[in-house]
């Protein structure tokens, strides 16, 4: 057992996988308590989707280097994030409409784009993430976006958390309800990036959302929620790496099955709010 | 008739004084509270009176200065209530509470403390001691720990009422706070509420049973997009104000309430 907990540590890719999994995990399953608090799901995978048209356009303008991927995809989030905002505010279409709108028509326009790049390779990587791939100085973009990322969420925890459970009450103690909302978004944006490497932008949602959403199946209490998220979200990524690794399969959907099968068996066997304990409650 | 002053009004030594002068706020449909004229102060119940759409949630969302306001100008003890206070307390409506977030009894009385405390500081004894106080004030001290789904309507009315203590407001506003209450929770809620006043608060609710009004409240405001009376109840609150409240066909317009 322990062998096979430490035979996959020899390799020196191993290495760097399973500390990106970690501070990738961690990050995401601490920032998906915001999400899941929010009820926002939706609008972060569009957000995610939207960070391959991004990167594409960067490496049709600069080509592609460490840092024009990431600053490309940055810019393209902000960019559909703001831009389905001023649609929803100069029409009489919602959000999430003009949101779905634009994120898939540059959906679209970036995979066509990247067809004719010549990194259909790489775009393979981007779709689903490949973490044995991750080279030193993506371990180090990975661990400064987790500090950057915890550290604003840490400090901001108080405002934030009266915003998500009244907003209208957090605006009477003088929270910038407005401001706060877009620097979340921003931050959330940062961390979808950040995972970008692990699972892609297609799974990304994957791993925002479900280790906060499992444990809220298991607990009331809003500190739990939120440690309980990042270890859930830290642990399954590095098991899931360990374990695509032994039976060779893709670590990035690796990630994201093993966090889904951890919040089946809540949904089916949380003493709280189960489902088993729910169909008990009725027979009673 | 002297009033003790409340713990918040302590530091003070003063009687506090709220007035609303010629109030209006606008929505983009239209007018919806032109000319609201009235003031009270710390020590009375007042209750808001009208019809669905009159502006009673809007008027309360003024006050704690959560709508702009078109013009008119509202002061509390003297100086002009710019953007928000935390001497006044807005308790919402409980349709729109997420009753499902994860949070205890004590973790939503807690957050009462968050102006104080600031976004980082960590708690001070002072922070703890009003927690508990508006804990025990409420009669919530065993029921802390429970999450705020798995209490009773009046229960839950108790909490947002100990987190605007624990805040220290001397002005609590709060919109319909006995809808969906049954009996027994009404008659203690009503009971809290003359409590609060007795001891020296502002409490100023938006009211739908016209029956209680006379056991509850000190002072009405009858409302319908303007105010049609303000008086103590027993002056106020009589047929005819009602039936120029309540009485003449809806106008024309968008319920805002």
């Amino acid at each position: 057992m322990i062998d096979w907990l430490t035979e996959p540590l020899r390799h020196p890719f191993n290495q760097r996988a399973i500390v990106a999994a970690l501070l990738i995990g961690f990050t995401n399953g601490y920032a998906s308590a915001f999400v899941v608090l929010k009820k926002s799901a939706l609008k972060v995978g569009s957000l995610s989707h939207a960070l391959l048209p991004g990167i594409a356009v960067a490496i049709l303008l600069v080509g592609l280097h460490e840092w024009s991927a990431f600053l490309g995809a940055l810019f393209a989030a902000l960019m559909i994030g703001l831009g389905s905002l001023a649609v929803s505010r100069g029409s009489r279409l919602d959000q999430d409409s003009s949101l779905a709108i634009l994120y898939t028509a540059a959906f679209s326009g970036g995979i066509i784009l990247l067809r004719r790049l010549g990194v259909a390779q790489q775009m393979d990587e981007w779709l689903f993430g490949n973490i044995m791939g991750l080279r030193d100085g993506d371990l180090w973009t990975t661990f400064w976006i987790s500090v950057g990322a915890l550290g604003v969420l840490t400090a901001l925890h108080r405002p934030l958390l009266m915003t998500l459970f009244d907003t209208e009450v957090a605006a009477t103690l003088g929270v910038p309800i407005r401001a706060l909302n877009y620097l979340l978004f921003a931050v959330l944006i940062v961390v979808l990036i950040g995972s970008l490497q692990a699972v892609g932008c297609m799974l990304a949602l994957g791993l925002l959302v479900t280790p906060a959403a499992t444990i809220y199946l298991l607990t009331d209490s809003t500190s739990a929620l939120f440690w309980g998220g990042s270890l859930l979200g830290g642990l399954a990524s590095v098991a899931a790496v360990v374990i695509g690794w032994h039976l060779n399969i893709e670590q990035g959907p690796a990630i994201v099955l093993v966090l889904g099968a951890v919040f089946l068996i809540a949904f089916i066997f949380s003493p709280k709010y189960g489902l088993l304990r729910h169909s008990a409650a009725k027979d009673r | 008739m002297t009033i003790a002053p409340h713990d918040s009004c302590a530091h003070c030594g003063q009687h506090h004084e709220l007035s609303v002068e010629n109030l209006c706020v606008r929505y983009r449909e239209g007018p919806a509270l032109d000319g609201i004229t009235f003031a009270t102060s710390c020590g009375t119940c007042v209750a808001l009176i009208g019809p669905n759409g009159a502006g009673k949630s809007t008027l309360l969302k003024a006050i704690a200065g959560l709508l702009p306001i078109a013009s008119g100008k509202i002061f509390w003890r003297g100086t002009q209530v710019a953007k928000w206070s935390r001497e006044i307390a807005y308790l919402p409506q409980r349709e729109n509470v997420d009753w499902q977030f994860p949070i205890t009894v004590s973790g939503v009385v807690r957050m009462g403390r968050y102006p104080q405390a600031g976004w980082w500081r960590p708690f001070s004894p002072t922070d703890e001691a009003a927690i508990e106080r508006a804990l025990a004030a409420m009669d919530l001290l065993d029921l802390r720990h429970r999450q705020i789904s798995a209490l009773s309507g009046g229960q839950q009315q108790r909490v947002f009422i100990a987190r605007a203590l624990a805040q220290q407001a001397h002005v609590l506003l709060l919109d319909e706070p006995f809808s969906g209450l049954d009996r027994t929770s009404k008659a203690s809620l009503a009971h809290t509420l003359r409590e609060l006043s007795k001891e020296g608060r502002l409490v100023i609710a938006a009211h739908h049973d016209l029956d209680t009004v006379r056991d509850i409240y000190d002072q009405a405001l009858l409302l319908r997009r303007t105010s049609l009376a303000f008086g103590p109840v027993a002056e106020v609150f009589t047929e005819s104000g009602l039936e120029q409240t309540f009485g003449q066909p809806a106008q024309a317009g968008k319920e805002v309430a």
